[in-house]
């Protein structure tokens, strides 16, 4: 079986594993290096359960060999908090409007949120809907999701004095 | 693990990604990866040697040159969807682009791609087939440019040989001011169209069609251009009544029938959304003498 050796930014950390070609990005995550907060739902690119960010880009792990990522800097859900046992903005906006209620699609929520978030600082109600199509969740029908995506961007903006 | 085990490759120049292909048994060439990996995680296919084209030098840019918008193969969808001279240029394409799935897969999946897989539903075929596009494929015994006419031959099927990449999309422009508009109709928002149609006018300021182009997708196994709508609407005035006629000529399409829908709903929403599309086309024209 043919290997490569890869190595990688995880969240500010490097990681450097020699793995066969067709592990994916989200196995190397949760089998490898046992950060198992990116979740693995469909594993065909359409549940949105196992989003990360490669390279500040949101992107699906199951349909990414890890291959691929040899020198990308990828952040997974277990890059956001600030410190053991905080939330972020996000994260707390989600607990505060009930955003999850079995958790499964919630770290690739908070992937998605985070990216759009970042490029967009003041979505509209209907752009955070745009994106959350690439996500699907079967708890919440997502109006806490939607309500928690607004309130966060909000309190970001506040945050950073605009 | 879900794949069946291949050997990657990534070649750092088109020369060496296409030597890679002419020697090697069952290879496939991977761009995004958004359509080939899950067929590889399904096990549809089973790939020996896979050639990731993420690192060839080259083959991602957008540029305009005259009355050509000229596209890496590798330039992701994403890219394309922010572009300041695909919106100027190439609106048509921006309009498509928001329905192709959704920003995760954007991200990561490039308009050559989607061209080689070939998908009956998908939205870059149908505006290549809408522009009239020029498909550059390369290989180790050279390169040779393929109108989009002749690109897709079958279901999932292109004129790309198991030795040739897709390089670069040359899509001719429309004059300023045309107008364009791209309608589907989805279960939901970013899944694969039912039925697509994508709509081009260019109007004199008298609201005479000069020049009509409407292709419709997830019809056939490919987009097919509608040029008997398209005559219906060259060289008449454009009003309500000549998109009705415009649209009512589509009806004479066999469309595909499946579990997604039978070919009457297929026929009758070709209709409706060929008219949608150039009654939005025609309100965007802004007249030029």
């Amino acid at each position: 079986m043919a290997t490569r050796s890869i190595s990688l930014l995880v969240n500010g950390r490097r990681y450097e594993r020699e793995v066969e070609a067709r592990l994916t990005l989200a196995d190397l995550l949760r089998h490898e290096l046992a950060l198992t907060g990116t979740h693995v739902g469909c594993e065909h690119g359409v549940c949105g359960a196992c989003t990360v960010l490669i390279d500040g880009r949101t992107a699906r792990s199951c349909l990414t060999f890890a291959v691929q990522v040899d020198g990308c800097e990828v952040t997974t859900v277990e890059g956001l908090a600030p410190a053991e046992g905080e939330l972020n903005v996000l994260q707390q906006a989600f607990q505060d409007h009930h955003g999850l209620q079995c958790g499964f699609c919630t770290p690739g929520m908070l992937m998605t949120l985070t990216e759009l978030l970042r490029d967009n600082p003041d979505p509209t109600e209907s752009e955070v809907r745009d994106v959350l199509t690439g996500n699907l969740c079967r708890c919440t029908g997502y109006a806490g999701i939607v309500a928690a995506a607004l309130e966060a961007a909000r309190r970001l903006r506040v945050q950073q004095g605009s | 693990m879900k794949p069946a085990p291949f050997d990657y490759h990534a070649p750092r120049s088109i020369e060496e990604a296409a030597g890679l292909l002419a020697s090697l048994d069952n290879a496939k060439v991977l761009a995004g990866g958004q359509s080939l990996v899950p067929m590889m995680n399904f096990r549809y296919v089973i790939i020996d040697h896979i050639v990731d084209l993420a690192k060839v030098e080259g083959l991602a840019g957008i540029s305009v040159t005259g009355a050509i918008l000229r596209i890496g193969a590798m330039t992701r969808q994403r890219d394309l969807e922010f572009s300041p001279e695909v919106a100027q240029h190439c609106p048509l394409l921006r309009e498509a682009l928001s329905h192709v799935g959704h920003r995760q897969t954007r991200n990561r999946g490039t308009i050559g791609g989607s061209l080689a897989h070939a998908d009956p539903a998908a939205e870059q075929p149908t505006v290549c087939a809408a522009h009239d596009a020029v498909i550059e494929i390369a290989s180790a015994r050279g390169t040779r440019r393929v109108p989009f006419a002749e690109f897709a031959v079958a279901f999932l099927t292109t004129a790309v040989e198991p030795d040739e990449i897709v390089t670069a999309i040359e899509i001719p422009l429309w004059p300023a001011g045309h107008g364009y508009s791209f309608h589907e109709f989805a279960r939901r928002r970013g899944d694969f169209a039912i039925v697509g149609a994508a709509a081009l006018l260019d109007l004199a300021p008298d609201q005479t069609v000069r020049r009509a182009s409407l292709t419709l997708c997830g019809i056939a196994t490919g987009p097919l251009r509608m040029t008997e709508a398209e005559q219906v609407l060259t060289g008449k005035r454009f009003d309500r009544g000549v998109a009705q006629a415009a649209a009512a000529a589509v009806k004479a399409i066999t469309p595909v029938s499946d579990i997604h829908a039978s070919a009457g709903y297929r026929r009758h929403l070709a209709e409706v959304l060929a008219f949608r599309a150039l009654r939005d086309a025609a309100a965007r024209c802004s007249a030029r003498i």
